[in-house]
């Protein structure tokens, strides 16, 4: 049988970064995505990471007071202060796998502007700097000998008395199903991004790992707070980057009208990402935009700029929206792009339940609380992918394996998939049910929201799952059953959907990007505190857990 | 739009597994995709069609295939770029590459080649406790090649993986030349010379045929091709000569600088290291026999071309390091 000191699910930087650190640490590792892990969405990451480098007259403490700040002052003050202390360390590792950062006159590492932060501390690869980190952090992973299994879906986690015994797999290719004997894991999953629709996010971000953690017993914590990011180009909803206003770029309104000037006059198009996102939905509500979009401009910049810094958005402006930025501004708008909450985890990604771990953007540590910073979460992935691995090495010393029935746990497995198959054809399809999902989370989850549009979409989720329990898979095959992973991955974001809605109608203030129309002043005498998800009887139980302060007092939030 | 999709499937659980053509009519936006089509008969018509896909925004590398002939990204190919005027386009998996089932190829060899060019830097000497200092011209230049997104496009098109197995192929070679070309890889000049070894060796740098398909098919301007021939020049700049990719360059070249036209009889006898190597030549006979018997035999006697000092004028001004007034005498690579 397949056995691990330390298993890995989700390949991206975050997962990838623990497991070469868990093998680093003399642990037997693996580490297992249901892609390849190249086609991970790290990939997405446009503008860079950063780190406040001191050898620049930066300081970690103004890092961290950025990104407090920017989280509404609802992260966790101590965490925040590992990941900026750290940045640097994990900033100059990557340069030395190889990382093809672009420059500064001197030969040094360049920098660029970025949203919320004071000064320029972000580092970068073009505007294809997590496609950059990602493919390093793969060729790092060969070196590594660590084990891939590549392509293999998780179907569940096996824990028995509390304590984690590994999990079943799909081998997608085969339609094989596995099971794998581990010590410890860690989830590495990623966001939930297609739980809405549109979503920056590609496809396979379905909140696998979150849910099974859910569904473990683990807590999802502050799951209510969903970035919406304010350049997302019309019809497809694909991001273009922060660094296109990081590089000078303005927001404009269709009479051409820089409006940032109202929402943040000091920092304008560089505020926060949930505070530009609130601006241009209020000018795109008050008729002030074109077809639902504001604009982009970048015509002021250059072509020469845009060719070295900013190329693959300007291709995708043209290839998905027959726009070329060089010569007129892009329609975007406000879209779903990153959910800070997560798998609530101690600053070594320990989750509340022995030997499970999480890092990336399916956890929480917290170290975006109620807003991120553009480019912390590359940041995030690589400092708590890396003290994770180590951790859960070291933890996995001491832990046994469970000795489970691999027999009967597998079997188990294909029976609940076999009767998946073997529903009758009602007409229904998963797609349809995702889709009905993912609109009533844009509608009702969205940037503003309020205690109604909330318990709509809670009355939708609970319609969908109902449809969801009876919906027909129409593939039979074994061979590479893509129909059947979708369905299984629409089971897990509907577990994760239930999650985000009742976090937001919980939170009755505004704070970050949960923007209540119904409470919009933020209520620190009530609501400086974390809330918590956990499965009970009939959905998601609330409880709370109380914010780190450390040294940074709360003050309002202007920009 | 109403389009047609023709696409070809593949299912290896059927009783008698064969491809097969099958079509879909589908209602798209104006602007939308191939991916977008395929999506939405995935999602909409037919459960079982299969393809692989994921960021829609050509960074993942996933959804590489053949449409209307030619390797691409569905998600960055527009629908009304590749429509006929049926308004019908085709779509194949990947070449190359074993199918597994419908449009999802196995990439096992591709992975297999980029590990073969062992795809991590390795620096020699002592880190610096900071960052390396490099130019940033040099690093936009490795820029424009860790682009690549191994979305394999550049493999499913080339004509020399199509016929040998072999060949390391444009992506793995383009991931080797990101290295090569690295002032952080190798020794204190940044020059990594067991990988210039290993990649003149057969099924290396010299197994190219030129024939420009993988920088068509690249969706990230890699151009795999020019990487290809600039490792060949850095190969050859490190002394890796003795090897019939750089003979044959160094005989082609000395021939026409010296002569005006290509001396197709010493050509590949100088290739393959000269007369002294009696296996090759052996192995040429048969070829020598067909062309003696069919008229193709090229003259014994090599002649100049008329004018040719206006040929060697031209090889002097280009590269006047190599060629002195001795051109024709001394292989341009010592």
């Amino acid at each position: 049988m397949l056995e691990h000191d330390v298993l890995v699910i989700g390949a991206g930087l975050a997962g990838m970064r623990a497991a070469i650190a868990a093998r680093a640490n003399g642990a037997n590792t693996a580490i297992i995505s249901k892609v390849h892990p190249v086609r991970s969405h790290s990939n997405a990451a446009q503008g860079g990471i950063n780190a406040a480098l001191l050898d620049r007259g930066d300081d970690w403490e103004d890092h961290a007071y950025d990104t407090i700040k920017g989280s509404d002052f609802l992260g966790d003050q101590d965490a925040i202060e590992v990941m900026c202390r750290s940045a640097g360390k994990a900033l100059i590792d990557m340069e030395h796998m190889g990382v093809t950062f672009n420059r500064d006159d001197e030969g040094k590492l360049g920098t660029r502007a970025f949203g919320g932060q004071r000064r320029a501390r972000t580092f970068f690869v073009g505007d294809f700097t997590g496609q950059a980190l990602l493919h390093v952090m793969f060729e790092q992973l060969i070196k590594s000998g660590v084990q891939s299994y590549e392509e293999w879906f998780v179907t569940s986690l096996i824990i028995e008395d509390g304590q984690v015994g590994g999990v079943t797999a799909l081998e997608i290719r085969t339609g094989q199903l596995h099971a794998i004997r581990a010590k410890t894991i860690i989830f590495c999953t990623g966001g939930c991004g297609r739980l809405f629709e549109p979503s920056t996010n590609a496809l396979i971000v379905t909140g696998d790992g979150m849910a099974l953690a859910y569904n473990a017993g683990a807590g999802l914590m502050d799951m209510e707070m969903v970035q919406y990011h304010p350049t997302t180009l019309a019809g497809s909803g694909v991001l273009l980057s922060e660094a296109a206003r990081g590089e000078g770029a303005y927001l404009r309104d269709k009479n051409g009208n820089r409006f940032m000037e109202k929402y943040a006059p000091n920092m304008m198009e560089l505020a926060s990402r949930d505070v530009v996102s609130r601006a241009e939905q209020t000018e795109i509500n008050a008729g002030n935009g074109i077809n639902g979009c504001v604009f982009l401009d970048c015509t002021h910049l250059g072509e020469a700029l845009i060719t070295e810094k900013l190329s693959q958005i300007r291709e995708i402006g043209i290839d998905l929206a027959g726009v070329d930025m060089v010569r007129e501004p892009v329609p975007i708008r406000p879209g779903m792009h990153y959910i800070m909450g997560g798998i609530k985890t101690d600053i070594d990604g320990q989750t509340t339940l022995p030997g499970v771990y999480a890092a990336g953007e399916c956890a929480n540590v917290s170290v975006h609380g109620g807003n991120r910073l553009g480019a912390n979460s590359l940041l995030d992935t690589i400092v708590f992918g890396e003290r994770s691995g180590n951790h859960a090495a070291e933890a996995s010393r001491s832990i046994p394996f469970l000795p489970f029935n691999e027999q009967e746990v597998v079997s188990r497995e294909e029976q609940r998939i076999r009767e998946m198959l073997e529903r009758p054809d009602n007409g229904d399809r998963w797609g349809n049910i995702r889709l009905g999902m993912g609109e009533s989370m844009v509608g009702n989850v969205a940037v503003y929201r309020d205690h109604q549009s909330v318990e709509e979409a809670i009355r939708d989720l609970g319609q969908l799952r109902d449809r969801y329990a009876q919906v027909p898979v129409h593939n039979k095959n074994r061979v590479f059953n893509t129909d059947l992973v979708f369905a299984l991955e629409l089971g897990y974001m509907l577990d994760v959907a239930d999650t985000i809605a009742v976090s937001a109608l919980d939170r009755k203030e505004s704070r970050g990007a949960q923007a209540r129309t119904d409470y919009p002043s933020r209520d620190d005498e009530n609501w400086l505190k974390h809330i918590v998800a956990k499965k009970g009887e009939v959905g998601p139980e609330i409880s709370y857990l109380p914010v780190t302060i450390t040294k940074w007092e709360l003050e309002e939030r202007k920009y | 739009m109403d389009v047609t999709v023709k696409i070809k499937r593949f299912d290896p659980e059927a009783d008698h597994p064969e491809s097969y053509w099958q079509e879909y009519a589908v209602a798209l936006p104006d602007n939308a995709t191939v991916l977008d089509a395929l999506i939405k008969i995935r999602e909409e018509q037919d459960g079982t069609l299969t393809l692989r896909c994921s960021c829609r925004s050509a960074i993942c590398g996933s959804c590489a295939m053949r449409i209307n002939g030619h390797a691409a990204l569905a998600c960055k190919t527009a629908l009304s770029r590749v429509l006929d005027g049926d308004n019908a386009v085709v779509v194949e998996p990947a070449g190359v590459m074993p199918v597994v089932k419908d449009l999802t190829v196995n990439f096992d060899p591709f992975w297999d080649k980029i590990r073969a060019v062992e795809p991590y830097l390795q620096p020699q000497g002592a880190e610096p406790a900071g960052e390396y200092i490099a130019s940033n011209e040099s690093m936009l230049h490795l820029s424009g090649v860790t682009a690549c997104i191994m979305c394999g496009a550049c493999v499913s098109d080339c004509t020399v993986l199509e016929v040998d197995p072999t060949f390391l192929g444009p992506a793995a070679l383009a991931k080797a030349y990101r290295f090569t070309a690295d002032p952080r890889d190798g020794n204190r000049e940044g020059v990594s010379r067991e990988r210039l070894h290993q990649l003149s060796e057969p099924t290396g740098i010299w197994d190219c045929t030129r024939c420009n398909e993988c920088v068509e098919a690249c969706p990230k301007g890699v151009a795999p091709m020019d990487r290809i021939m600039a490792l060949r020049e850095q190969a050859v700049n490190a002394g890796f000569t003795r090897n019939n990719g750089a003979r044959h360059t160094s005989a082609f070249t000395e021939s026409v600088g010296h002569s005006g036209r290509l001396d197709e009889l010493m050509l590949p006898i100088k290739s393959v290291g000269g007369i002294t190597n009696v296996g090759a030549m052996l192995s040429y006979a048969p070829v020598g026999w067909r062309a003696l018997t069919h008229g193709k035999m090229p003259p014994l006697r090599h002649k100049n071309v008329e004018n040719v000092e206006n040929v060697r004028r031209l090889f002097r001004k280009l590269e006047p390091d190599l060629y002195g007034p001795e051109i024709g005498k001394s292989s341009p690579f010592g």
